[in-house]
């Protein structure tokens, strides 16, 4: 019984119990809805681990929501809701893009040039709810909202410009080859590689089918930065103060105002990062106009808050909220099931998450009944 | 003792548990009617608890409960209160931007049979309760535009409101003013005059001896004894509550002032609506001195602390530390300079409650070698740093380091704070109501940690609305009134009387007259 109260106290535990209630909860649906549950969700299954492809299909797709949700949890663990993810996503994509078409640098120093344009980019879009929160007191969730619109139309207006504007598509010019991030691009791509992958169907169904891209080991890396960042560090001693309680932050002598702009400039950087990420690591390596937001940065939100705001924890939030999109794809192949029932389960999930709180009360009720047993 | 009709509450054998922790343990209480009973007990003691408990807050794990001589299960506080149980809790559950009549009807509006509301008749309603019970009180005011004190007086008239005979009233006294205390302690009496009974939770003990009948003990959830209050003094009170004899009365020898080594000149401080409420204000501290502000809260004492720490501005004059200006600089100069302060707030203003405890210790000075180098926290020195100073301060629990502030009583965070601003070596402490809400015990504590910092040298700038604690501690006493220091004494040179008549704005002269 102690042992029992001792895992439910674990936050991992809540977490794992959400995600199988969110399972739970698709089944149930799945079966009102007529369609065998047990074996939709085992095509679902199949379609993530089956193949090489779909497994590497499933961490490229975790890249971008990674490094989004990394972005939302330190905005989050400095007391702050950065709902502008998406915003700074965007700004990343279209300063990436305007770099990689403009420029045609040796890769070593145009994918750098590339990311960074894009990181900045996002950095100074996170930047300017940073500097409106701690100059003017404007709460950040509103200045986000409204710059996660203006950032959409911004891109829209970029991919119609004549200069950057490709004729007959919807979209820009493809950036420079010189700043592609996909593992072994040139060599898989030459006469040598070609030959060699014939041969082996393993690293051909990733590298040839795939846009398999450095991008993953940057977010994985950056996550444990963040995370070292935030508990080993003074500044982050100072964010993570301000963020818990800005009045005591401000007469121990931490300057507060400095600390949101700094927050908000980190997490901004880290979601035009992710923005830049997915256009020098995955096709179409453009912008197109679009009409509503894919959805990156807003469901970083998702991973953020799956992952209960641990940095460490958006590595593998990002990984199975990626899983069971590119899982839900299959699901409508195969069983004809809409995939909008993996909406239901990842919504589901979320909300399950949200209910955590929950379960380490119920450890105090599981105490209680044991002292009471003690106790007579 | 019997049950009988003569008690409004009896309570026999409570206990309850939480978690691992056995908050009480066969507690027994008997309030006889129409008198003021007082619960006394430490921060910690389980009187809220136990209140808790007979207002349907919280379940007894086992026990009973008599109203009036008759067994009574309160599953929730709705029972309670139709039982005529009422109580107005420490921190108060009023709706800010209602009206005091809003607030007192809410949850049982008075309306016609359309379901429009009937103010007019509530107002009246209200009106003669006022008036039979002296609480004077503005219906038409807004909460937030009202003192701490009428809002309690609000809390106790929606009680009133809805029928109650028995009123709990939870540390009462721990918000208010010297003069709110007074005419707190005059509306109880004229409740008690119409037939009603009041329990006052508290841990102080001259309030018990001006106002209770009969007096409850508790210590560490387990009852004590029940005593006539006219029977014993307030030092048996003090021994009972703690379980071992404490010192009421703070042991310092005489001050060896120093030099000065904090003067402020002629300043003035405007407030957020740009009203100077601090006006030509001068004050010297020397080392080795203790100087007392005493006054009435809202004087210009909360302007004066954050005008020190630089929370804010200045309009006029200097503040120098050592001989260095400080004034309108940055708060983290003046920490570097040589003033540390115990915040009034300790729970916003002090820490950080969801950082640990080892955390909180380093709130000010994480970016100094050793807890820090180039910018990466050093633990294990953080770590030495709070043990050592859990072991000083004997903050507890034991091992205390890495668990969160937040689940610390309020004696041993303050301590937390104290050890932190202690160890800055500051050459000037202000303490701004250092003892707030903290039960005998912790209070000797740190007066006698204040005296010995004195004793070292130090110089310490004591504000507290307490006025026993001013003239008790201080060594040289100065009254704040209107944003201007009105008088300055050396302790022992000025009686009780005098300070409280400068503090309510009367001039020196008219008494010397």
């Amino acid at each position: 019984m102690q042992l029992i109260i001792k895992i439910l106290r674990k936050p991992i535990t809540s977490t794992i119990i959400a995600i199988l209630c969110g399972f739970f909860v698709a089944s149930i649906i799945l079966s009102l809805a007529g369609y065998n549950s047990i074996q939709t969700i085992n095509v679902m299954f199949n379609g993530v681990f089956s193949r090489p492809k779909s497994i590497a299909n499933v961490i490229i797709k975790s890249t971008p929501i990674i490094l989004t949700g990394l972005s939302v949890a330190f905005a989050f663990k400095t007391g702050l809701f950065n709902i502008g993810a998406e915003g700074q996503y965007i700004m990343g994509t279209i300063f990436a893009v305007i770099m990689g078409i403009q420029f045609d640098f040796v890769p070593y120093i145009q994918v750098p040039l590339v990311i960074f344009s894009g990181m900045i980019a996002g950095a100074l879009y996170g930047g300017i709810v940073g500097l409106l929160k701690s100059k003017f007191g404007i709460h950040e969730v509103i200045t986000s909202i409204m710059l996660n619109w203006i950032a959409l139309y911004m891109s829209n207006f970029i991919a119609n410009t004549s200069v950057f504007h490709k004729p007959n598509t919807t979209g820009t010019y493809v950036i420079n080859e010189s700043s592609f991030t996909q593992v072994l691009y040139k060599w898989k791509t030459s006469r040598a590689g070609i030959a060699y992958l014939k041969n082996n169907s393993f690293l051909s169904d990733i590298l040839l089918r795939t846009d398999l891209n450095y991008g993953i080991i940057i977010a994985i890396v950056l996550a444990i930065f963040i995370s070292f960042f935030l508990l080993k560090t003074t500044k982050g001693f100072e964010l993570r103060a301000v963020g818990l309680n800005n009045h005591a932050s401000e007469f121990a002598g931490i300057d507060v105002k400095k600390n949101i702009l700094h927050s908000m400039l980190i997490a901004g950087a880290l979601s035009g990062l992710a923005g830049a990420l997915t256009i020098t690591g995955m096709s179409p390596h453009n912008i197109s106009t679009i009409s509503v937001f894919e959805g990156n940065g807003l469901n970083g939100l998702s991973v953020a808050l799956i992952a209960n705001s641990s940095p460490i924890g958006c590595i593998f939030a990002g990984l199975l909220f990626s899983g069971l999109i590119y899982g839900g794809q299959s699901v409508q192949s195969e069983v004809g099931v809409p995939s909008e029932i993996i909406n239901i389960m990842i919504g589901t999930i979320v909300f399950f998450v949200a209910l955590t709180r929950l379960i380490p009360q119920l450890a105090n009720v599981f105490e209680k009944k044991v002292g009471k047993k003690n106790a007579n | 003792m019997g049950i009988s009709k003569e008690y409004a509450v009896q309570m026999r054998g409570i206990k309850k548990v939480f978690g691992a922790y056995q908050a009480l343990d066969d507690v027994q209480l008997d309030v006889k009617k129409g008198t003021i009973h007082a619960i006394l007990g430490e921060n910690g003691a389980g009187k809220s608890t136990l209140m808790n408990i007979l207002y349907g807050l919280y379940q007894p794990d086992c026990g009973e409960i008599y109203l009036n001589g008759e067994k009574v299960n309160i599953k929730n506080p709705n029972i309670a209160i139709s039982h005529g149980v009422g109580m107005v809790h420490q921190h108060f559950m009023l709706v800010d931007n209602f009206t005091v009549t809003q607030n007192i009807i809410l949850g049982k509006e008075v309306s016609n049979k359309f379901g429009v509301l009937n103010m007019s008749k509530a107002k009246n309603e209200i009106k003669s309760i006022v008036k039979k019970y002296g609480l004077d009180v503005d219906p038409d005011a807004k909460i937030e535009d009202i003192s701490v004190g009428m809002q309690q007086r609000v809390e106790i008239l929606k009680a009133l409101y809805r029928g109650v005979d028995l009123l709990i009233l939870d540390e009462p006294t721990a918000v208010l003013t010297p003069l709110e205390i007074k005419e707190l302690i005059c509306i109880m009496g004229n409740l008690i005059k119409d037939g009603k009974t009041i329990i006052i939770i508290t841990h102080k003990l001259k309030e018990i001896k001006e106002s209770a009948e009969e007096c409850t003990i508790i210590r560490k959830g387990k009852y004590i004894d029940t005593v006539k209050v006219t029977d014993v003094e307030q030092s048996d009170l003090a021994n009972m509550m703690v379980g071992h004899k404490v010192n009421l009365i703070v042991e310092k020898s005489p001050a060896e002032p120093g030099e000065i080594v904090f003067d402020i000149d002629n300043i003035t401080v405007e407030d957020d609506r740009k009203l100077s409420v601090i006006k030509d204000l001068s004050l010297k501290i020397r080392r080795g001195e203790i100087l007392g502000i005493a006054g009435i809260d809202g004087n210009g004492q909360k302007e004066l602390v954050e005008a020190i720490t630089c929370l804010r501005k200045v309009s006029s004059g200097t503040i120098k530390i050592n001989g260095n200006e400080i004034q309108n600089t940055n708060p983290r100069n003046v920490i570097d300079n040589g003033i540390s302060t115990i915040h009034e707030d300790r729970q916003k203003c002090g820490l950080v409650l969801d950082f640990t405890v080892a955390e909180n210790s380093v709130l000010e000075k994480y970016r100094k070698q050793p807890y820090s180098n180039k910018g990466i926290i050093n633990n294990k020195k953080i770590d030495e740093f709070i043990k050592q100073k859990i072991q000083d301060y004997k903050i507890r629990p034991e091992h205390c380091e890495n668990i969160l502030v937040r689940e610390l009583s309020g004696g041993n965070q303050q301590k937390v704070i104290i050890a932190r601003e202690v160890a800055n070596h500051p050459d000037l402490l202000i303490a701004v109501q250092p003892t707030r809400g903290l039960d005998v015990g912790a209070i000797e504590y740190i007066h006698k940690t204040l005296v010995e910092l004195r004793d070292k040298g130090k110089a310490i700038l004591l504000i507290s609305l307490e006025l026993d604690e001013i003239m008790n501690l201080s060594d040289t006493i100065s009254v704040i009134y209107s944003g201007q220091i009105v008088g300055t004494f050396k302790q022992g040179t000025v009686d009780e009387n005098h300070i409280g008549f400068l503090m309510a704005g009367g001039k020196q002269d008219a008494v010397n007259n």
